[in-house]
């Protein structure tokens, strides 16, 4: 079914994402044009949460695989069940080995991995490849087979088509160079860390009890923070947990609490010059210019 | 494909595609010239998103075709201009004209420079010479006259060539050095040493016959992994008259490893991976000449690698990352800072390798504050100032 840029973003804030209107378009798009959406951004930004409320839209399955450097074949696509297959053939000692050989290669033997349980759904799921990056360049040129002809050949079994074309959503850090086969095929969208009144709106959609001001209010402080010369930039998911820690200590309004905004900033600085950096005065200093 | 407003008609496609056609074929054509990767498929799909229904929409459009064309952060933030200008006759922002204006200078100066390289051949070698007054004397390595001659050159401290043929051998050796070292530095023989892994698949098919019992053992191996060299080049006035011979050795390695990343440092930090991966060398130089410029003005080393550890370590390092630093590490800014800088790296990286041409001259001490603050986060500090000297390095990264 076929949804409009409009539909989706409503659909999105439904489950909780509150997209900007160009992710709702590369959405829309990725339906349209059958493409894999590849996703950039620094750490934090939200990029698994995309695909996430993707699957939630599409009331789909999200099948994760995540990339890691080593990754091979075995353990994204498929694996044969080697116990199974050695007892089997303990079991019909002394038959034909051929027929043997047929029987511990068949389909019962399989275990499907990631990539392989993607394309064998009924309904098409949402295929989150995360942090593809980290991969090898070998892995790198693979997927790309799969992701433009959507089969696996298995030497055993022959090729096995698909049965539905998932949605593929593809994230990296950027922490390796992607081919440029790679970043043809995929519709590319960069995420970017959410303004303040971007952000607010997700403190308010994602934190039970987030009152319209306090959200406003950390957002512009998280805002400022990012802005100070720090080693790590607080994410999304940073201001998250702040925002939790604020309202659970039942902070209605940062500038009573100056003292526990200080104490509560580990949320989001997470090493030990970030901390020393962020001194009481610049805390203040920051807590200034929020509204 | 009614994703947005209303079906357009038969005939309203084909006057649109017959429109727009024309137009967006030189759309695409202007987004090539500006470095975009754009190939048949997706002038494909932008023509059937056109004929959809999103070519009523201008802004609708532009982020779809954004999306569609974009394959990189640089392409996505220089579209939206790309998009106005071409389509909505706009005025460029000052951003896009910058960054399409510097790829359209780019490449003929780079053709120019090409044109200039054979004349500019002989003149960049005598750029090596140094001159008698502002070389202190070294420990007079190159006087072994007796000596064959490529042993001659191997031992020779690179500020002695003087000889355009010798220094044309010292630049193709450190070539050959580099060839060498990315074949030997690969993962394959730690693999042997821990033995193989058991290839489970393979040894179930051969042993059907045995009734399963597995008798003979099919073993697999892992593949080759290379290492991945960083080096952070100083490329100030101290250093000038090392630096053209160690630029050709990082040109060899750029080429020969597949991960390597070089960056040129004096006063700031500069990301030359992309103009060392030029195949020719003296035009790769050439390119690096115009990157290296506004060098003279002492060396900031612990500002620079402040900007590498900000910009760019999370990006380039990672597990099996060597970090070789050539300087002479006469440091003009704040050497408390460079101790700083120096221990945030050490934590990234698995080594730091620390390659001082200085260190082979009679009578030098680290006591510069610089070298000195740097100094307790080096893993290896060595010459470096001779052929001979770069090879015995080879056997200390083989074992990262």
């Amino acid at each position: 079914m076929k949804k409009t840029r409009e539909d989706i973003a409503d659909a999105l804030a439904a489950c909780g994402y509150i997209a900007d209107a160009e992710l709702a378009t590369a959405i829309s798009l990725m339906q349209l044009l059958k493409r894999p959406l590849l996703l950039e951004g620094e750490a934090g930004v939200g990029k698994t949460e995309v695909a996430k409320a993707l699957a939630c839209v599409h009331a789909t399955e999200l099948i994760r695989l995540q990339c890691y450097e080593g990754l091979d074949q075995s353990s994204a696509l498929y694996e044969w069940n080697y116990q199974r297959q050695l007892l089997a053939i303990q079991a019909h000692r002394g038959e034909d080995a051929d027929a043997v050989e047929d029987h511990v290669f068949s389909e019962k033997y399989l275990l499907e991995r990631p990539l392989l349980a993607a394309i064998l759904q009924e309904q098409p799921p949402v295929l989150l490849i995360d942090e593809i990056d980290r991969a090898d360049d070998e892995f790198e040129a693979f997927l790309l087979e799969l992701l433009s002809d959507f089969q696996v050949s298995i030497p055993e079994l022959g090729t096995i088509a698909a049965t539905s074309i998932p949605h593929v959503v593809l994230t990296s850090n950027g922490t390796r160079e992607l081919s440029d086969a790679l970043r043809r095929r995929c519709l590319y969208h960069y995420v970017d860390y959410p303004d303040a009144d971007h952000e607010a709106r997700i403190i308010m959609a994602r934190i039970d009890g987030a009152s319209a001001l306090l959200s406003q209010q950390i957002a512009q402080m998280v805002q400022g923070v990012r802005k100070e010369d720090l080693r790590k930039a607080p994410g999304v998911a940073e201001t998250l947990d702040w925002a939790a820690v604020l309202v659970g200590l039942d902070v209605r309004d940062l500038h009573d609490v100056s003292e526990t905004v200080h104490e509560t900033l580990m949320c989001l600085l997470k090493t030990r010059e970030d901390r020393a950096r962020m001194t009481r005065e610049v805390t203040d200093r920051l807590l200034g210019t929020v509204a | 494909m009614s994703c947005c407003g209303d079906t357009p008609g038969f005939e309203e496609i084909d006057e649109v595609s017959r429109l727009v056609a024309r137009k967006l074929a030189a759309f695409l054509r202007t987004l090539r010239d500006n470095g975009f990767a754009v190939g048949l498929a997706e002038g494909r799909d932008a023509a059937a998103l056109m004929a959809s229904g999103y070519a009523a929409r201008p802004r609708l459009l532009r982020s779809a075709l954004k999306h569609l064309f974009s394959a990189r952060k640089s392409d996505w933030e220089k579209f939206d201009g790309l998009f106005d200008a071409f389509w909505l006759g706009r005025r460029v922002r000052s951003r896009s004209m910058t960054a399409g204006a510097a790829k359209a200078a780019n490449n003929p100066s780079l053709k120019t420079l090409q044109d200039k390289g054979d004349t500019r051949g002989s003149q960049f070698v005598t750029d090596q010479i140094p001159s008698a007054d502002d070389a202190p004397d070294g420990r007079g390595e190159g006087r072994m006259e007796g000596a064959s001659r490529a042993e001659n050159l191997a031992e020779t401290d690179f500020r002695k060539l003087a000889d355009p043929d010798q220094i044309e051998q010292a630049h193709a050796a450190a070539v050959q050095l580099a060839k060498a070292m990315r074949i030997r530095l690969t993962r394959r023989d730690l693999a042997r040493r821990r033995g193989y892994r058991l290839d489970l698949r393979r040894t179930i098919h051969r042993n059907i016959s045995h009734g399963g019992v597995p008798i003979s053992l099919v073993k697999r191996q892992r593949k080759d992994k290379p290492l991945r060299l960083i080096v952070l080049l100083d490329a100030s006035g101290s250093m000038s008259m090392y630096t053209r011979v160690f630029l050709r050795f990082i040109h060899g390695v750029l080429d020969e490893f597949r991960e390597a990343e070089a960056f040129l440092f004096h006063t700031r930090l500069a990301h030359v991976s992309d103009a060392m991966k030029e195949r020719d060398a003296a035009r790769a130089l050439d390119r690096l000449s115009i990157l290296a410029r506004g060098a003279g003005g002492g060396t900031k080393i612990g500002e620079s690698l402040a900007a590498f550890n900000r910009h760019h370590a999370a990006r380039v390092i990672h597990s099996r990352s060597c970090v070789m630093i050539v300087s002479d590490g006469y440091e003009t800014g704040d050497a408390k800072l460079l101790g700083r800088e120096m221990a945030a790296l050490a934590k990234r990286c698995r080594r730091i390798v620390w390659l001082n041409p200085m260190m082979a001259w009679e009578g030098y001490a680290p006591v510069a504050a610089g070298i000195r603050a740097a100094l307790p986060h080096v893993d290896l500090y060595a010459p470096a100032n001779t052929l001979k000297s770069l090879a015995a390095l080879e056997p200390y990264l083989a074992r990262l």
